[in-house]
């Protein structure tokens, strides 16, 4: 009687140890995770990527809704095909990358939450920060759960992976980008997207 | 002299008419970098690598034809050599 209860008891743990939330790390050795950005402009489009990206997301397979985390995108890591273009992107007159060095978000809640398989899809409502402007915006995010996939990636490691893409737009005039100037230049709305995979090493 | 700038000037527009469509015909501005895209095969993400690579644009064009004008303009500015007479030897 005693070894069952005592062999449950470990099943139970375990299962709990399972089931428990782990914790992500976005910083990516391959160099993969971009965050990319999209600016309507009369000769062509203004098409960049930003590769520094950092961050943590708190994720439980048994429960995807009670994720958390923040995403960190480094400003000086913008990137555009145009040096000219790049140089005034990050000047005081933008962005100001050497006065807010950082964007992120940070999530709050995670609403309409399905999830098929390894796949979670959901509406992430939480604090976007740009130059220094904090507002709330919600953004629908995929989650990929790969459990034991993180050794096909980095060799040598185990743990599991999860992918998060994301596509949402945002208005520079929110931020404090030159509201209400360049209009005819440089569009009022931002399109941006997220393709990042962070790691949960066992 | 002023046939030697004129002849630069059109050079210049020949040449930059050439390396613009030998690169691309590429009708936005001037990149020094272009994006290449891999696709990571474990998270089925695609990632962007940018290259160093110069392709010009319309406003290389535009810096071609302005300079292929400043030159050809100065030519204009230049004065025509003066013929020397010619010395008639007598015999």
């Amino acid at each position: 009687m005693k070894t069952k209860i005592a062999i449950l008891a470990l099943i139970g743990v375990t299962g709990i140890a399972f089931a428990a939330p782990q914790t992500f790390d976005f910083k990516d050795p391959k160099g993969i995770n971009n965050a990319g950005f999209k600016l309507d402009a009369p000769l062509e489009a203004i098409n960049g990527s930003a590769s520094g990206i950092s961050g943590t997301v708190t994720f439980d397979p048994e429960n995807p809704g009670a994720s958390k985390g923040k995403i960190i995108v480094v400003t000086a890591s913008l990137m555009l095909p145009n040096p000219m273009q790049k140089q005034h992107m990050l000047s005081d007159k933008w962005l100001d990358a050497t006065k807010f060095p950082e964007i992120t978000f940070e999530s709050k809640e995670f609403k309409n939450v399905q999830t098929s398989g390894d796949t979670s899809t959901a509406d992430v409502t939480g604090t976007f920060t740009l130059k220094g402007v904090s507002k709330e915006i919600t953004v629908p995010v995929k989650l990929t759960y790969l459990k034991n996939k993180l050794g096909d990636r980095v060799p040598n490691q185990k743990g599991d992976l999860l992918v998060i893409r994301a596509s949402f737009t945002i208005k520079r005039s929110d931020f404090n980008i030159n509201p209400g100037q360049f209009e005819d230049k440089v569009s009022d709305t931002i399109e941006l997207t997220l393709s990042i995979a962070g790691a949960s090493p066992k | 002299m002023k046939r030697i700038l004129r002849v630069i000037a059109g050079l210049l527009i020949v040449g930059a008419i050439a390396f613009w469509v030998a690169t691309g015909e590429n009708r936005g501005w001037t990149k020094t970098h272009v994006p290449k895209k891999t696709v990571d095969e474990t998270t089925g993400l695609e990632g962007i690598q940018w290259q160093d690579k110069f392709v010009p644009g319309v406003d290389f064009l535009g810096a071609a034809l302005l300079g292929a004008g400043v030159l050809a303009g100065i030519s204009f500015f230049i004065p025509l050599k003066p013929k020397q007479p010619k010395i008639e030897t007598e015999q």
